[in-house]
């Protein structure tokens, strides 16, 4: 008798899928519904990821431009020297945070549960 | 004097077990990365019985494993020990209703696939809500599935292998 009868092979394609499956379902923070916008850890704008819209922070060093779209929002410029948080691209998972130090920005997506009990920067 | 009668059956358990336990033994002794991720070589002898002898005795060779194994290693009564009897006794639950699985079918490598993800199953559901009570554990979940897939897949072709070469 065959060492993997036709069942079997079943078995390891269902598992096979059922393992992949698993990684996105439980290592993704949730869907994200809201951007929050901060200067100086203070929120100044805090919108649903549902249209776009711009957004301008005024900080200490100039205009930090925020982009939101459906799902997702970037850092589309920033006067900054290093340009990490533009540079960090789209971001479209909850708990996903872009910071602008220079400029005391920063620009973090929320979803239904909070990932962390606090963050600090 | 009394004396108990001992029956093929119970030679049999006994002899198995005493390989299952070597297995669990030797198995101790290798190092792992994640606290729970082993490869289980113990479930090959309870593969094997289960094939041959069905599922009554299969489950005796592996609870007497877990039992056994644990006193050996020091492990009997620690979390780790309750934590390997839950997950044995999961992945006899999910045996017995593979039962219903045609062998002709579905061989070793199909039971060592479903034993193996009812063994974690078992055993983060027990840590989930003894050892680690928050969700936080889910997050090891695709991590030993992953593990539990490829050597439930091993330990099954192992244990093909064997019946395979005994019967031939």
């Amino acid at each position: 008798m065959a060492l993997v009868r036709a069942g079997d092979w079943v078995v390891i394609a269902l598992a096979v899928v059922v393992v992949v499956a698993s990684f996105p379902f439980l290592w993704r923070g949730g869907p994200a519904e809201r951007v929050v916008v901060r200067l100086d850890g203070h929120i100044v704008g805090e919108y649903p990821l549902t249209a776009k819209r711009r957004v301008d922070v005024a900080g200490p060093l100039g205009t930090t431009v925020v982009e939101v779209e459906p799902g997702r929002a970037r850092v589309l410029s920033d006067p900054g020297p290093r340009q990490y948080c533009v540079k960090q691209g789209w971001l479209s998972r909850a708990n996903a945070v872009a910071i602008c130090a220079p400029n005391h920005v920063s620009v973090a997506l929320v979803g239904r549960t909070p990932g962390y009990d606090s963050i600090t920067f | 004097m009394i004396e108990l009668k001992v029956t093929a059956a119970d030679r049999r358990i006994a002899r198995y077990s005493a390989a299952a336990i070597a297995l669990t033994i030797a198995e101790a002794a290798i190092p792992t990365p994640l606290p729970g991720v082993k490869p289980g070589l113990a479930n090959i002898i309870v593969l094997v019985v289960l094939a041959k002898h069905g599922w009554r005795e299969a489950a005796w060779v592996s609870v007497l494993r877990v039992l056994a194994g644990s006193l050996l290693v020091g492990q009997f009564l620690a979390p780790g020990f309750f934590l390997g009897l839950t997950g044995a006794t999961a992945a006899l639950i999910v045996l017995a209703l593979a039962e219903a699985l045609p062998w002709k079918w579905f061989g070793t490598v199909t039971r060592s696939i479903l034993a193996a993800f009812a063994h974690i199953g078992g055993q983060v559901l027990l840590a989930r809500v003894w050892l680690v009570p928050h969700d936080g554990v889910y997050y090891l979940v695709p991590i030993f599935a992953t593990f539990a897939l490829v050597f439930g897949v091993i330990n099954g072709l192992v244990a093909a292998r064997l019946l395979a070469e005994e019967s031939a």
